[in-house]
This record gives C-alpha cells, sequence and structure tokens, in this order.
C-alpha cells in the first residue's frame, strides 16, 4: 500500500473454516509467540460449525475511545484502528461494557485491554486468510462507499459472540437448530 | 525444554488427588510425547504384571498427551492411550480439535489418569490448575448434549472468576457418550461433536473410570521453542504444500469414498463379503452437492481443513448433522452395511458420533451382525425384532443404539466383532469367526489388501502394532513414510498425517530442530528412537490379556475372509497367497529385529536398552 489510509475488513463469517491461523498469524505478529489468547482476533465455536473471528469492526463513533476514563484509547489517524496505550491502561473493563460487541478483552498476563491495531494498515490475519483461500476477510478501504454502503453506522460486526452465533446457526442449520444451543 | 510446556498432571480418580509431574529431558527425547510417551509410562507402571492388568478395570491408566510440535506442526491432535480393552496392547489413538492447544496453553503436556471416580466426573483444567467436577448432571447425555452443557458450563465458570477479563471464548472438551459411560468396548473418545480417538476403545477405559469428560482452557502461550522466526517460516512451508493439495482440500479423504470402491477395489462391502461397487450415487460430488452445507472445516493451525460440515435436508433422515463422512465412515456406516446413499450415510455417520462409538469399530460390528443375519445365525428374535437387512438404515441403527446401551444383542455386540464372535460361538454352538474382519481384536481400517491395489499389504495389520489400525501399518521398506515407524513420529509428535503428505523429508526434521532443538535425524529415529517404542508396544502387544492373548505364530496374521477370492470387480479372484505372505513376514521381523516367531530379539532389545523388557520376555513368552 502506497499512501495508508483508513481500512476497514469486510467479512463472510459463514466461509470460516475454524482454522484459528488468524489467531496464530495475530500473536506471532503481536507477542512473537502462538497465544490464541493473546490474539487481537479471536475464533469463537460455541457450536461446533458455526466458528466465527471475533475482532474490532472500528465503529463510526468509537463507543470504546469515549468510555475510556484515563485517555488510554485513541484512533489511528492513518488505518482508523483503534489504538491502546498499555502504560495509560487501568484494565477497568468500561471499554468492554462500551462495545455493542464485547469485543475488546484483556491482555491474559499484563494489566491492559487488547483490540485489533490493524497491524499498521496491513493485517496478518487476512494476508493468511486469503494465502489459505478460505476468503473470510478482506481489507477494503474505509473511504469506499460502494463497499461499506451504510453499514458503517449499523456497526455490522460489532455483535456479541452468542449473537453471531445464533445467527450462524439458523444459517447452517435452519429448523434443525435449537435455542438450547446457544 | 523447548517445545514442551514441562509439566504434566498426574489425577488419582479414586483418591481425588491431583499433583503435577514432569519428565527428565532424556526420556521425552527418547519417547518424544503422545504415543511413545504412553507406551514408556504404561511400561515403566504396569509392565511387570501387564497380563493381570483389565483394560476396563481401576488399575488401568489413561493418558492423555501432546507431543512437542502440537500447536506448532500445522494440525495440532492430542494422543489418547492406555491399555487397549481391544488388543490388550498400547494403541496410540490421536484425535484433532482445540484441546491440546488449550492444555499447553494452560500449562501441561498431558493427563496421566488413575483410579476411578466414586461418582460420574469430569476433569476441568484452567491455568496452572486443575480440579474434579461433578459429571452426574452430563451422565447419560449424547455428545452434542454434552458438549452444549460443558461449553456453557466452562464459560460461565470462567467469567465468575474472572468477570473482567472480557468474553470468554469456550474450552475445549473430549468426552464421551453413552457408548463409553457403559464401557462397551468400541467406544471412542469424542471431540467437537464429530471427531473421535477412535481405534484402541479409550471411551470404555474413560466410562470405567466414570469420567465423563475432560475441560480445558488455558489462557497462556504455547512454550518457548528453539527458534521462532524458523518455526513461522516453517509453518509457510508446510501450509503452502497443503494449499496445493486440491483434491484433498475440496474433498478430504472422501474423494476416495468411490475410488476406492471402484478403482483399487479395496472398500468394505456388507461386512467384506466384497470389495468392489460401482454405485455413482455415493460420488463425492453427491455428497458435495446434496448433503454439504459448509466446504471447508478445520481445527487449530490446520491449513487443509478437510472436514466438511454435513446435514440431511430431506427425506426420513431430515436434519442429521455431522461432519461430512471421511472415507472411513462413507465405507463402514455406508457400503459395508450395503447402504449407498449420502443421506443414509450422513445420518449413520451422526447417529454414531452422538452415541459416541468408533465408526470403524461400530461399523464392523454392524456389518458382522449384518452377515450373520443374511446367513440365518442371528435371527429376526436375536435381534429383538430388528430385521437386519443389507442396506436398512434403520434397522442398523437400531442395533447400534442397542449397542452404545448394552440392551439385549447389543450386549455382545458391544465386545466388538471379535470377542462377539467368541460369544456368539457359544450361545449358537456354531463357530463365526471366519465371518470376523478383524486383527487381534479390533476391528481393521476400510482398506482391503486382498486386490493389491490400496496402499495396505498383506502384512500391513498382521505385523503391526496397532493391530487393525489403517493409521499405522506395518510396510516394507521400514523406512517408507506409510511404515509405522514413520507413523510413530506423528503420533508421538503429535500431530497430523495428513499435512506431512507431499512434505519433502527433512522438513520434518527441521521442524523438530525448530522447536525443540534436538536434532533428531533418520537414522536416530528409525534405527533408535522409533524401533525402541515399535519394540515396546511389540511386548506388551504380546503379554496381553487378561481374556484374550495373541501368538504370533497363529495371530499374526490376515482375517480369515483375505484368503477367500474377491468375488466381483476388476480384480476378482485374487486373495491373499498365504506363501507370499509368510514370506513378507519373513522378512518384515527380520527387518524389524524379531525372530522368526515374532518375538522381539534379545540382542535387539538390549541395543535399544530395553533390557527389562528382555527379561520379561524371557520368563513369559520365549
Amino acid at each position: 500500500m502506497s499512501s495508508q489510509e483508513p481500512i476497514w475488513i469486510v467479512r463472510d463469517y459463514s466461509k470460516c473454516s475454524g482454522c484459528r491461523k488468524c489467531e496464530i498469524a495475530c500473536s506471532l505478529f503481536h507477542e512473537k509467540r502462538i497465544w490464541p489468547e493473546a490474539s487481537r482476533i479471536r475464533v469463537f465455536m460455541l457450536v461446533p460449525g458455526a466458528e466465527f473471528p471475533h475482532f474490532c469492526t472500528q465503529c463510526d463513533d468509537y463507543p470504546c475511545v469515549e468510555s475510556c476514563p484515563v485517555d488510554a484509547l485513541s484512533v489511528s489517524k492513518e488505518t482508523g484502528a483503534v489504538l491502546v496505550d498499555k502504560e495509560k491502561c487501568t484494565a477497568c473493563g468500561l471499554c468492554i461494557n462500551a462495545c455493542p460487541g464485547r469485543i475488546p478483552h484483556m491482555h491474559p498476563i499484563e494489566n491492559y485491554a487488547i483490540i485489533c491495531d490493524l497491524c499498521g494498515g496491513e493485517p496478518q490475519c487476512v494476508k493468511v486468510c486469503r494465502e489459505g483461500g478460505w476468503y473470510v476477510l478482506r481489507v477494503v478501504s474505509k473511504a469506499d462507499e460502494k463497499v461499506m454502503g451504510r453499514n458503517r453506522a449499523y456497526k455490522l460486526y460489532a455483535r456479541k459472540p452468542e449473537e453471531v452465533t445464533r445467527d450462524l446457526v439458523a444459517s447452517l442449520y435452519g429448523e434443525t437448530a435449537e435455542e438450547e444451543w446457544i | 525444554m523447548r517445545g514442551y510446556a514441562g509439566k504434566f498432571l498426574e489425577v488419582d480418580l479414586s483418591a481425588e488427588k491431583i499433583k503435577e509431574l514432569t519428565f527428565d529431558e532424556s526420556i521425552l527425547r527418547q519417547y518424544i510425547g503422545g504415543r511413545g510417551l504412553a507406551t514408556k509410562i504404561l511400561w515403566d507402571r504396569l509392565g511387570h504384571r501387564w497380563e493381570t492388568i483389565d483394560p476396563l478395570g481401576p488399575e488401568n491408566i489413561l493418558l492423555v498427551l501432546t507431543g512437542p510440535l502440537t500447536g506448532f506442526f500445522p494440525g495440532g491432535r492430542i494422543c489418547v492411550s492406555g491399555k487397549s480393552p481391544q488388543s490388550n496392547g498400547v494403541v496410540g489413538s490421536t484425535v484433532a480439535g482445540e484441546f491440546p492447544v488449550e492444555l499447553k496453553c494452560a500449562g501441561y503436556d498431558g493427563l496421566i489418569i488413575t483410579g476411578v471416580a466414586a461418582k460420574p466426573s469430569y476433569i476441568f483444567v484452567t491455568d496452572s490448575h486443575a480440579e474434579i467436577r461433578d459429571a452426574r448432571h452430563i451422565w447419560g447425555k449424547d455428545g452434542k448434549q454434552t458438549l452444549r452443557i460443558l461449553t456453557k458450563e466452562g464459560r460461565e465458570e470462567l467469567k465468575k472468576r474472572f468477570p473482567l477479563y472480557g468474553e470468554w471464548k469456550e474450552p475445549a472438551v473430549l468426552y464421551i457418550g453413552p457408548a463409553g459411560e457403559n464401557k462397551v468396548r468400541i467406544a471412542a473418545v469424542m471431540a467437537k461433536w464429530t471427531h473421535a480417538a477412535g481405534y484402541g476403545g479409550y471411551g470404555a477405559v474413560m466410562g470405567s473410570k466414570n469420567l465423563k469428560a475432560l475441560v480445558a482452557k488455558g489462557r497462556g502461550p504455547l512454550p518457548e521453542v528453539e527458534d521462532i522466526e524458523k518455526v513461522k517460516a516453517l509453518i509457510d512451508e508446510v501450509s503452502a504444500r497443503c494449499y496445493t493439495n486440491d483434491s484433498f482440500r475440496r474433498w478430504g479423504t472422501g474423494a476416495a469414498g468411490y475410488e476406492v470402491g471402484a478403482v483399487t477395489s479395496s472398500e468394505p462391502i456388507r461386512n467384506w463379503q466384497e470389495e468392489w461397487h460401482d454405485q455413482k450415487s455415493f460420488g463425492v460430488d453427491k455428497f458435495e452437492q446434496r448433503v454439504w452445507i459448509k466446504r471447508y472445516w478445520g481445527d487449530f493451525g490446520c491449513p487443509t481443513t478437510c472436514l466438511k460440515v454435513a446435514m440431511v435436508k430431506g427425506g426420513p433422515f431430515k436434519g442429521a448433522i455431522g461432519d461430512n463422512p471421511d472415507y472411513e465412515l462413507q465405507a463402514y456406516v455406508g457400503t459395508n452395511l450395503g447402504i449407498f446413499t449420502p443421506e443414509e450415510n450422513v445420518y449413520l455417520a451422526s447417529l454414531i458420533d452422538d452415541l459416541g462409538l468408533c465408526g470403524i469399530q461400530g461399523g464392523n460390528a454392524l456389518g458382522f451382525a449384518g452377515e450373520l443375519y443374511q446367513r440365518g445365525i442371528l435371527t429376526k428374535e436375536d435381534l429383538d425384532g430388528i430385521e437386519l437387512k443389507w442396506g436398512d438404515a434403520k434397522a442398523f441403527a437400531a442395533l447400534a443404539q442397542k449397542i452404545a446401551i448394552r440392551e439385549g444383542i447389543g450386549d455382545v455386540l458391544a465386545e466388538g466383532s471379535y470377542r462377539a464372535a467368541l460369544k456368539i460361538k457359544e450361545m449358537k454352538k456354531k463357530d463365526v469367526t471366519q465371518y470376523v474382519v478383524h486383527e487381534k481384536g479390533m476391528a481393521i481400517g476400510a482398506h482391503g489388501v486382498r486386490s493389491g491395489k490400496d496402499y495396505t499389504t498383506d502384512i500391513s495389520y498382521a505385523c503391526s502394532v496397532q493391530a487393525g489400525d489403517h493409521t499405522s501399518t506395518a510396510y516394507l521398506p521400514i523406512y517408507h513414510s506409510n511404515s509405522e515407524l514413520a507413523i510413530i513420529l506423528h503420533d508421538s509428535g503429535v500431530y497430523c498425517w495428513f499435512n506431512t503428505f507431499n512434505l519433502p523429508r527433512h522438513l520434518k526434521w527441521n521442524f523438530f530442530k525448530a522447536v525443540t532443538g534436538w536434532e533428531i535425524g533418520p537414522e536416530e529415529w528409525y534405527e533408535t528412537t522409533a524401533r525402541r517404542i515399535l519394540h515396546l508396544q511389540r511386548v506388551l502387544l504380546l503379554l496381553g490379556g487378561p481374556d484374550l492373548k495373541w501368538n504370533p505364530k497363529i495371530h499374526d496374521d490376515n482375517p480369515p475372509r483375505f484368503y477367500e477370492p474377491l468375488p466381483s470387480g476388476p480384480y476378482a479372484g485374487r486373495k491373499v497367497d498365504r506363501a507370499k505372505f509368510e514370506d513378507s513376514k519373513k522378512e518384515y521381523y527380520e527387518e524389524v529385529g524379531w525372530d522368526k516367531n515374532g518375538i522381539p530379539k534379545s540382542e535387539v532389545l538390549k541395543k535399544l536398552e530395553l533390557e527389562e523388557a528382555d527379561k520379561v520376555l524371557e520368563e513369559k513368552i520365549r
């Protein structure tokens, strides 16, 4: 990418194989370890077959940034990603409650919240998902209305794991799915 | 030590005590993990009285072990082992899923489980912590219900303990279904609705310990490795090679569903009475168009994702859900029962999974019963009213349910085909063992040897230390990638064999070095390490007992059916040639270091530093 512009990762959950290579790529990039729980993208499998990656969708109004009492969160001008200042973050958890999808979570051993930073503009999860031919994730320009439409305001992917699972299960298993599965 | 979490959990269910355990680096280098380490632990703890240990009694030890490459080599698996209630030897039975990764991230390489719980229990492992929990509320539940309850309960418990963490991903679960609870010898240890550690019968061992499940959630990283940059590059290299395997990615082993029947003519049909069919209704495209609801499905780190999610969309079996039957299940709960439609096949595979039966062992027992019904040896009355006609999925489903709960004739078949045959022989005063297609008490995989066109050969099962296991076969030359000596590496590593196809050999050694720092070359592996594990497994297999013992002179043999000529197909008339088989067997014995009677040679055992094993053989076998 020549000049960095705010980007967005569009998703097709129905294609997610549950291979979790995104978790491996993310944690290797950010932590130099294979570390699923320290990955900024986490694959949930509340029901087998209904796997999907759960990670920040960069809402237009950034409720997490708004909620932070110590100004530890900011928005990258280059990529539009939410950046966490780990020195300032007190791990109070208010950003998790402010997120409509409860997407941020705590670093497993350190005292700060972790949120997808779009790897500075070249998301490693997207790369590995594309290399493997699953195409669950795709990078688009955040300014491209043809792709984005009005879905940004809808906070398309800022949804709780149970909500996403419920829809995926309905789409996969139809009337066979039972409410109590989730 | 690199690649290992460094600690194991020893859980004494009788005393309700849990402690941590470590192994010296020299032991780990010699036995690696998974299958190799399981064999070593079993030998050390039970070897001197092996033949007296009832696999379903309190003295057996259940092992659930990862290896150093688990989580690193693409496609992690975990090895379940113990004294097998099928072969009475040691079987390293591996299963995929996220459990091994969660366990290592929690700080443990494996679990060593002894004793019997006073009430139905499960083990819950979190970061550097483990506890035994009550499982009375899930005892009796099928696979899907069990996983649902434990997923929910696990997440709620974690949320309660760490309310500020954020959303908890589900813990990973290994569990048994009703079949395991009822100590059905052909029960599997299950994961993710459809995954099974089937060979060996360790579902029954879990059941005998009143252990319904193992649940793990770890928040730590995978262990430190020798060189993370090299590991990363090797993951990319292995993945890139897997990405080019189009057929395997697209259809998985299911691609063999038509070919093995029609082309290589080595697929079990109606209990192996034939090995050829030309039923195009059973081709992969039919499954793809009719039952697939997800094209790629896989487990942690897998580049191939050869699984597919399948559901029956209409007709009498509407709503049956599972993974698309792999080749083995297309064969064993398909053609082997005279079933040739994807819908019936998915339905039976799904039911077998829910009951927690092994698809191969279960399908073999169902097919055996089908042939006895065909021959009028088992009647409708014997089967509590079931008319067990070939191709009748509902009839076979009814019988599978009886097996899982040990009801009526199901109680007999729950012992697995061979032991069932011995019982039926007594019941009917008629020898029926010639109809059992097994190897040392284990059903063989769905790759026949008569046509000579499959990867298996006449010694594959007969000389394997894992008996009927088609993923670990005796093979000449012994250095071939299909050989049991090569497979022990994957089963001890522990990772998926299917992601090693088309890899240059040096890659595996490079991977071991990048993770562990050890330079294990082919020489060390084939001449010493793998051979030591193989010999120890062989010694334990020959010690056997208490119910059945194997004499290589009699039992290192093919099932009787393989000496009958193939009745149909392009290779009609072919059968195992006994004289040729005896020659191959002799050559194999010689190559691996066994004497002419199939017993490990004293000088070979001594060279492998297995002096104790040599003494035991001298006392009890030679």
